[in-house]
């Protein structure tokens, strides 16, 4: 048997624990009251466009992109905007979002079609698309939320030859993308040829990790029709998913340090985008949805929902049968690169690809030991970095060294922490070391 | 058996005589002229390289206020915190100078977030410092701008001046402070602020930094400033300033009336080193109170802290 691709530094396999594989898409019910925080993107917050007391659409552009890197913001909902006032996010802190009292019966803004059929021909030309998928506000669903209309805007002198899908999921636990490529891989088929479109690429390659065998055949079988697609099974190993390593992986190229992937003539993007930006091109339809797992051991009904951005985490809990009684972390994300949330009043937002709810035995740090030099974290580095070394000049304040030692490369996946046996708390002093390297390199400009 | 003996001193003295002249030379060409001030100067300050003054170390201070004695006559703006007003005087009289008095500071805690007061509405069980913590999420009692409580201003005191206080999760400034200014660039939430000593040691501040609304505030901790403005109106002074929901009192101004501390309906703003007070038997209680715990964290400084640093 021929091996199957993967790329070659570093990596882990975590137990993959995909309880939720075979729970259909299921919509959920709307909230009595949303919350759409402002900054869901990467860059600057959104500004909003509506006062307290103003009736809006669902699919109503309510918060305006500021600056380049930047995305729009529509009304989730149908509804009264209730304040724009801060509020609770993922990240722990109160920033500003926009309240809105949810109307049962919906109305749509006008000129979105909001119909199951599926559009195959693709109109637009290159231009056009771009401009859409700025209008309707698509970033990038695989947890960073990149504005997608930014990294299709290829800077002079740089051409695209391969446009990467990635179906990875590489995260344990998360289920959201591979129930998308099983109910929506046409839509997201057409979406992947209007990228292409957009990007001037004449070859696609959708990277799928060998454990999700169901969408791998389906894909195959849609891809037949569309030229220029092809899927490409890949070993399980984490961190697959991350943008360099399915690059290696795919394409056998490598990104230099501090490089974007379009160095090496490439650009990345996932399937949840890829059916974001069908609907937007071939239905006018903005960025108000996604698939949220909602997983955990203990958890009664694992599933994946259809959720409006805005939607408190407390109504996804809820349709998932309840918070089992010894769960000891609520994560947003997955459990190698999630965060803890410390409210259940927390709202969906654009980048939200997860709820895992863990027991209170699991969740539990081990206790530090000292370091033993095992190296099994710099084995374990998808990035060739040493992370024992870096965390211990993020401790140390030797900023100046870690950034020569190239801190900023770290992607915080979490290899090196999940693989040390001294449970030493490697990536929270990379992250932290990240952050303050971050600010000395922007007060050097 | 002398010729020999001859021969080497000879030689010996004529290279010794060589050397000698190279390094004359050199020792012209490369002589460092210091002023001889720079080491009297530096001989009566502190020698305590807090970089409390602003500067690297002690030297580097003392090489600026003679510099700033030849350039422009005076010491303005530089001040040794640690010496204080003695070593001031000291220094600006070797360089033939007069200094105006400074009023010692003294660092103070803007946060009464504890335990009891602001109760854990979260655990936290990351790495045990405030600056990671800080970046993570708003703290365990859900104000995004209170004491974090894991001490990184305590690591960070060379003068042994700030300890956490087990019970409260705060910590508590003593009399060994000297107003580096060392926990203030330490806490990611700059909670901690310079404030004149005040006379007789006693100080009014406000003790909360919070700029979330009253009821958001309140929700989170029971001791938050809610903005209500009822000090800013008391003050006979005009020494009270409300910004975003949040009281500041101006220590210049302040004429130490304590107006304000009655009229506060949350008990953000503190009295330290008052004498207790007769007239209402509430608000006595509560001054008994912080000076109680005052105390009691000035005698017990050393041990039971000690678990906390670790």
């Amino acid at each position: 048997m021929i091996a199957l691709k993967t790329f070659k530094k570093g990596g882990v396999h975590p137990e993959e624990n995909k309880i939720s594989a075979h729970a259909p898409i299921q919509k959920l019910p709307f909230p009595k009251q949303a919350i759409v925080p402002l900054g869901q993107n990467l860059g600057a917050p959104s500004k909003p466009l509506v006062k307290r007391g103003d009736e809006v659409k669902t699919g109503q552009l309510i918060a305006k992109a500021e600056g380049f890197i930047a995305a729009n913001l529509h009304s989730p909902f149908t509804g009264k905007v209730l304040k724009v006032d801060d509020a609770i996010d993922s990240s722990g802190y109160r920033r500003p979002a926009i309240y809105i009292d949810v109307q049962e019966d919906e109305k749509w803004e006008e000129g979105i079609d909001t119909s199951e059929a599926v559009v195959r021909e693709i109109k637009a030309d290159k231009q056009t698309i771009i401009d859409q998928i700025k209008q309707c506000g698509i970033v990038g669903l695989g947890g960073a939320t990149f504005p997608t209309h930014v990294k299709l805007m290829i800077p002079d002198g740089k051409k695209a030859e391969y446009l990467i899908i990635n179906g990875v999921e590489c995260e344990p636990y998360l289920t959201s993308d591979h129930r998308l490529m099983l109910e929506k891989g046409e839509e997201m088929l057409i979406g992947i040829k209007i990228l292409m479109k957009a990007l001037e690429v004449e070859k696609a390659i959708v990277g799928i990790e060998n454990n999700k065998p169901d969408a791998i055949n389906h894909l195959t079988e849609l891809a037949k029709q569309y030229v220029g697609i092809s899927i490409q099974p890949l070993k399980v190993k984490y961190p697959q998913g991350g943008e360099k390593q399915l690059i290696k992986a795919t394409v056998n190229r490598e990104v230099p340090s501090g490089k974007l992937p379009i160095e090496v003539g490439c650009v990345v993007s996932n399937v949840g985008t890829a059916v974001a930006v069908y609907e937007a091109v071939q239905k006018n339809k903005p960025l108000i949805e996604r698939v949220v797992t909602v997983t955990g051991k203990a958890v009664k009904k694992p599933s994946n929902f259809m959720v409006r951005v805005g939607t408190p985490v407390q109504m996804l809990i809820d349709a998932a049968e309840g918070l089992p009684e010894n769960t000891g972390k609520i994560i947003n994300g997955g459990p190698m690169m999630g965060k803890a949330i410390t409210s259940l009043e927390v709202p969906i937002v654009k980048g939200s690809s997860g709820i895992l709810l863990m027991k209170n035995e699991e969740s539990k740090r081990g206790i530090p030991q000292t370091c033993i030099r095992c190296s099994k974290c710099t084995v374990a580095c998808p990035m060739g970095l040493e992370p024992f070394l870096l965390a211990k000049m993020a401790k140390l304040s030797l900023y100046e060294r870690a950034e020569s030692e190239k801190i900023m490369d770290c992607i915080e996946c979490g290899s090196c922490q999940f693989t040390c046996p001294s449970n030493l708390p490697l990536l929270d002093f990379l992250r932290l070391g990240k952050n303050k390297v971050g600010q000395l390199i922007r007060s050097r400009k | 058996m002398n010729e020999v003996l001859m021969y080497a001193l000879i030689t010996l003295g004529l290279l010794g005589t060589i050397a000698a002249v190279i390094l004359y030379f050199v020792a012209q060409k490369f002589k460092v002229v210091e002023d001889p001030k720079i080491d009297l100067v530096d001989e009566v300050l502190p020698k305590a390289n807090c970089g409390g003054c602003g500067f690297p170390g002690c030297r580097s201070f003392a090489e600026a206020l003679v510099k700033s004695a030849n350039e422009k006559h005076s010491l303005e703006g530089l001040n040794c915190p640690v010496g204080g007003n003695e070593v001031m005087k000291e220094a600006a009289s070797i360089l033939g100078l007069e200094v105006e008095e400074q009023e010692p500071l003294i660092a103070v805690i803007r946060c009464n977030g504890s335990r009891a007061n602001s109760p854990a509405k979260v655990n936290y069980d990351g790495p045990s410092t405030c600056a990671f913590a800080h970046n993570l999420y708003a703290g365990e009692g859900g104000c995004q701008y209170g004491c974090l409580g894991l001490g990184d201003c305590v690591a960070s005191c060379d003068f042994d001046a700030i300890h956490m206080n087990p019970e409260t999760g705060l910590p508590v400034v003593n009399d060994k402070c000297v107003a580096c200014g060392a926990c203030v660039k330490a806490c990611p939430r700059g909670i901690i602020e310079l404030r004149p000593k005040g006379k007789k040691d006693r100080r009014i501040f406000v003790s909360c930094i919070n700029q979330d609304k009253g009821g958001i505030a309140k929700k989170n901790c029971e001791v938050a400033c809610i903005g209500c403005s009822k000090c800013f109106k008391v003050c006979p002074f005009d020494a009270i300033t409300m910004n975003n929901n949040l009281a500041y009192i101006d220590p210049v101004k302040c004429k130490l009336c304590r107006k304000c501390v009655e009229v506060c309906p949350t008990n953000a703003i503190h009295e330290i080193n008052f004498p207790v007070r007769k007239k209402k038997a509430e608000t006595a209680e509560e001054v008994v109170e912080t000076k109680t715990t005052m105390t009691v964290t000035h005698d017990t400084k050393s041990d039971p802290q000690k678990d906390s640093q670790s």
